[in-house]
């Protein structure tokens, strides 16, 4: 009922503003045409520099309203992130600055040099001099950024350190997969055609490099302060790895492995200090459009302690026991202890095999 | 008239005026149906453009209440759209759908064909001094190949399991797998042979812009004397001719991935517990076909707003475009550099970073010429004596945009920012204002200057300035704030964001940004409806230059014949930007140049 009451409402402003149109035009024949034509020549200047006035008046208060809720008041919670908040800050002064003077010129020149009819417009076509001035400025500084960013996108996209953390991720519609390596350090092999049942990540279990490989899903663990190496496939069709709070993304492609590193800064306790929110989350948003169920591709990394890391990466069970459980040691020992051989030694579970 | 067989220009344009005489008894088809005459066929793609611009507008109203009122169901939803909104409440896989089809409508059919289509149609022969295009019959064929995949890209809306879903950029596996959304199923069948048949189209309608204007240009148009608008759009269809068959042969290779069982863009995938055979293709890949076009396309919709918007600023200050060489080169630059910069669109990709580091520098360096652009543009300003036309107001409202638009750039530009910026609210504030209100403001400003030329009539100027100051003051109350939104970090092509913790405070402001997308789209439809009200009922137009302007198409009688020019065409004499020479306010092309006359 309302939307016909709407839409009655709207077309009732249609046939208004017909009526005012069609008024207009033989106002202005009655007038004379180039009077007419005059006086909205000046009411067209005054909104446009009106606009400019209220416009400026709106960005600060847009600004006021919304900066609160981006990620600028918290800080980025990576080491890379710090350097892409700095050079976001020196991007946006630089691009301010020329938004400012162009805008305000634009506008400005608009109602300043409306016609008037003791004015002759200035026969001005072209100054060698200034439209030199005007191609070397902008090359200048855009240099300058340039600069600035590859130093930081190379350093980023470069080698991660070699104590690095590694943690594989997997996307799939519409879901997140994390493998950690176990205490050898090392992924054991995959091939996609082995992908079965609980098998979900298709992990070559001959491999004796996979036996303590730890499978997790939703929700990944790291420890504050060390870096961490993601190693991002896909199993579909192509996802992305979001970490708005770590200023970071990288896709995730069927068949094309890919790598991210970055080293947490904050707890996720620390960070619900900072931002002054108890629920406060590290989020892993899929930002690659992945099909139906895209915007619910939520993962969730907790960064806590090295010692709380420790403690829950000890309390996983490798993934072959769930896969080939005839590899599960007999649980003879309390509840208690068996949190310290959770990771059995990779020989034991290669014999086993 | 001449019959001299002699190969003299003014001649052999004669002879063509002769050979025109027979076309003027016609008959309703071959008039307004198959017609080869280059004015009808320009009101043609323009006419299905605002049919296709209402749709694409429309799709983006109905995402948006989804967006903006997330929560609420409408069931006339339900009566619309069927089992697509259950309950009154859009399904996902439909919401992504019309994603999808806005994209793809408003880049491919309105601002790719209805834009170029119609402006290099319609001023590429009045502006140069030519009878008609180089080939009329292709010209002809360029249309019904545009509307043959209008057809079939329409009729994708009505099959069963939805039209194509997996966004504009339809990234392989997702498009090529029919079990990883039901939008890829026949629906992207229909998109991808759409797209083949809207590319036939383009690339006849490129050849024939190119050579009108390298072979077609009256006696005196050396390419100096052009027009900014002529410039603009031969740039426009270079670009087209060399871009858009790699996309021709992406979205073929994409074909015979989806029904021939080739692995070109597949590789290693398990889909729904189905291990597929595929191995050895690059999801990748499609990426460099698809961007290799898609880049340049965004100049392709740009350039030739940016040259009308050129003559307009021009003609409504009374003052010579300032530069006219530095116009023309930068948009050499541009088009030179468009090639070269479409990886920026894959920086979080794995890209090789030291490849990457060469689409940083090449795109940051396209802010150069963009910028001598807009100095130009404020220049040309400085000092004049300005009219606000209806036109005038959009190609202000252009220059606008295209600085806002164009700032932001230089942030996506950068690769580590774009490791934040990429995907988010970010991308879609920045892309909607330089290249989707800016063009569309460079289009009106372009149908409101030559709506005169087109049909003998002018426009109803009180609904074009509400039309204009609705739509500027809502283009940036939709688009600014989004810039906050990006900034953190929140993703585009959401269905919802309720369920999560760090975007969902915006909730309040996508209510506001859809509810006055609602009011734009209504502005809208009051253009569309002072557009077909005034070609019957506009004010008449009384004389042959109501602007006072300098180009050829305003020498030509107030509604021109096919053919154009009723007697010779007239030779020119001057550039097109004459303006305010001499305490004169202005000196058409085709006047001589004095004895007395000052030299700049």
């Amino acid at each position: 009922m309302t939307e016909i009451l709407l839409v009655a409402i709207a077309v009732m402003i249609f046939v208004v503003i017909f009526q005012i149109a069609k008024a207009s035009e033989y106002v202005s024949v009655l007038k004379g045409e180039e009077k007419a034509r005059k006086q909205n020549n000046k009411i067209n200047a005054f909104l446009l520099i009106s606009f400019l006035v209220l416009g400026l008046i709106g960005c600060w208060w847009c600004n006021d309203l919304y900066y609160g809720k981006t990620l600028f008041p918290q800080g980025a919670a990576s080491d890379h992130g710090e350097k892409i908040d700095l050079m976001l800050y020196i991007t946006l002064a630089v691009t301010g600055v020329v938004f400012f003077i162009t805008q305000i010129l634009l506008f400005w020149f608009a109602y300043k040099y409306q016609e008037k009819d003791d004015r002759k417009a200035y026969y001005f076509p072209h100054n060698t001099k200034l439209e030199l001035i005007w191609t070397t400025v902008p090359a200048i500084f855009l240099t300058v950024l340039v600069v600035f960013g590859l130093k930081y996108w190379f350093k980023m996209t470069g080698e991660a350190p070699k104590d690095a953390i590694v943690v594989e991720v997997t996307g799939h519609q519409f879901g997140w997969e994390f493998r950690y390596p176990g205490a050898d350090k090392t992924l054991g092999r995959k091939n996609y055609k082995l992908t079965k049942g609980a098998n979900s990540l298709g992990v070559d279990f001959d491999d004796p490099a996979s036996h303590d490989d730890i499978h997790v899903g939703t929700t990944m663990h790291l420890p504050v302060g060390k870096p961490v190496k993601f190693v991002i496939n896909a199993q579909d069709v192509i996802h992305d790895v979001g970490l708005s709070h770590f200023r970071l993304k990288m896709d995730a492609v069927p068949g094309i492995p890919t790598t991210l590193w970055f080293t947490p800064l904050y707890t996720t306790v620390q960070m619900k200090e900072k931002t002054h929110n108890a629920n406060f989350t590290y989020e892993i948003s899929c930002d690659q459009m992945c099909g139906r169920g895209h915007y619910s591709m939520r993962g969730v990394i907790i960064v806590e302690t090295e010692a709380e890391y420790n403690k829950w990466l000890a309390d996983q069970k490798p993934e072959i026991w769930s896969v080939r459980p005839e590899t599960k040691p007999r649980e003879t020992a309390p509840a208690d202890s068996t949190a310290k051989s959770a990771t059995p030694p990779v020989a034991a579970v290669v014999k086993a095999n | 008239m001449s019959t001299s067989a002699a190969l003299h220009h003014e001649d052999l344009h004669s002879a063509h005026d002769a050979h025109h005489e027979h076309h003027h008894h016609e008959t309703f088809i071959s008039k307004y149906v198959f017609s080869q005459d280059h004015k009808m066929i320009s009101k043609q793609f323009l006419i299905t453009g605002i049919i296709w611009a209402i749709i694409g507008g429309l799709f983006s109203v109905l995402f948006r209440l989804q967006l903006g009122y997330p929560e609420a169901t409408f069931p006339w939803l339900e009566d619309l759209l069927g089992h697509w909104a259950k309950g009154g409440k859009l399904n996902p896989e439909f919401y992504y759908a019309l994603v999808t089809m806005h994209g793809t409508i408003l880049v491919f059919f309105v601002l790719t064909a209805g834009l170029s289509g119609t402006f290099a149609n319609f001023l590429i022969p009045l502006q140069i001094g030519a009878r008609d295009m180089a080939s009329p019959m292709l010209n002809m064929l360029s249309y019904w190949f545009f509307f043959l995949a209008s057809i079939i890209m329409f009729s994708s809306l009505f099959v069963q399991t939805g039209p194509a879903s997996g966004g504009w950029t339809i990234y392989p596996p997702l498009s090529a797998l029919g079990d990883a959304s039901s939008g890829s199923k026949i629906g992207m069948d229909l998109w991808l042979v759409s797209m083949a048949m809207f590319i036939v189209s383009s690339l006849l309608g490129g050849l024939n812009y190119i050579s009108t204007i390298l072979n077609l240009r009256t006696k005196g148009m050396s390419m100096t004397r052009m027009p900014l608008t002529v410039w603009a759009l031969f740039f426009t269809a270079i670009l087209g001719v060399l871009s858009f068959p790699v996309l021709l042969s992406g979205a073929i290779l994409l074909l015979f991935d989806r029904n021939l069982g080739t692995s070109f863009f597949l590789s290693d995938i398990v889909i729904g517990g189905k291990i597929l055979p595929n191995e050895g293709g690059s999801a990748i890949l499609f990426q460099h076909l698809f961007w290799f076009l898609g880049h340049p396309e965004v100049y392709i919709i740009l350039l030739p707003a940016m040259g009308m918007s050129s003559e307009i600023l021009s003609v409504n200050s009374r003052k010579p475009i300032f530069g006219y060489m530095a116009m023309v080169g930068s948009m050499f630059a541009i088009a030179i550099l468009a090639f070269l910069v479409w990886a920026h669109h894959m920086f979080v990709t794995g890209l090789n970073p030291f490849l990457g580091a060469f689409f940083v520098l090449l795109t940051l360096l396209i802010a150069v010429p963009s910028a001598i652009k807009v100095f130009n543009w404020l220049t040309t300003l400085w000092r004049g004596n300005i009219r606000f036309t209806p036109a005038m107001l959009f190609a202000i409202g252009f220059v606008s945009m295209f600085i806002s638009g164009g700032l932001t750039g230089i942030f996506l530009g950068n690769s580590a920012l774009d490791i934040h910026l990429h995907d988010t609210y970010f991308v879609i504030a920045h892309f909607h204002i330089v290249m989707g209100v800016a063009s569309f403001f460079g289009m009106f400003a372009g149908v409101y200057h030559w709506f005169p030329k087109m049909y003998g009539r002018f426009l109803n100027n009180t609904m074009a300035y509400i039309h204009f100051w609705i739509s500027i003051v809502g283009a940036y109350l939709i688009f600014w704030p989004m810039h906050y939104e990006g900034l953190a970090g929140m993703p585009r092509r959401y269905y919802d964001f309720s369920m999560w913790e760090s975007f969902k405070q915006f909730g309040g402001l996508n209510e506001f940004i859809s509810f006055v997308s609602m009011i734009v789209f209504a502005a809208q439809l009051l253009f569309v409806f002072n557009f077909f009200y005034s070609i019957f009922k506009g004010r008449k137009v009384t004389s042959t230059n109501p602007w006072g302007a300098n180009t050829l198409e305003w020498t030509t009688p107030i509604r021109p014949g096919h053919g154009n020019w009723p007697g010779e065409i007239p030779e020119v004499h001057r550039g097109a930007y004459d303006y305010g020479k001499d305490g004169r306010e202005f000196i058409s092309q085709i006047e001589p140049v004095g004895e007395n006359e000052s030299h700049h």
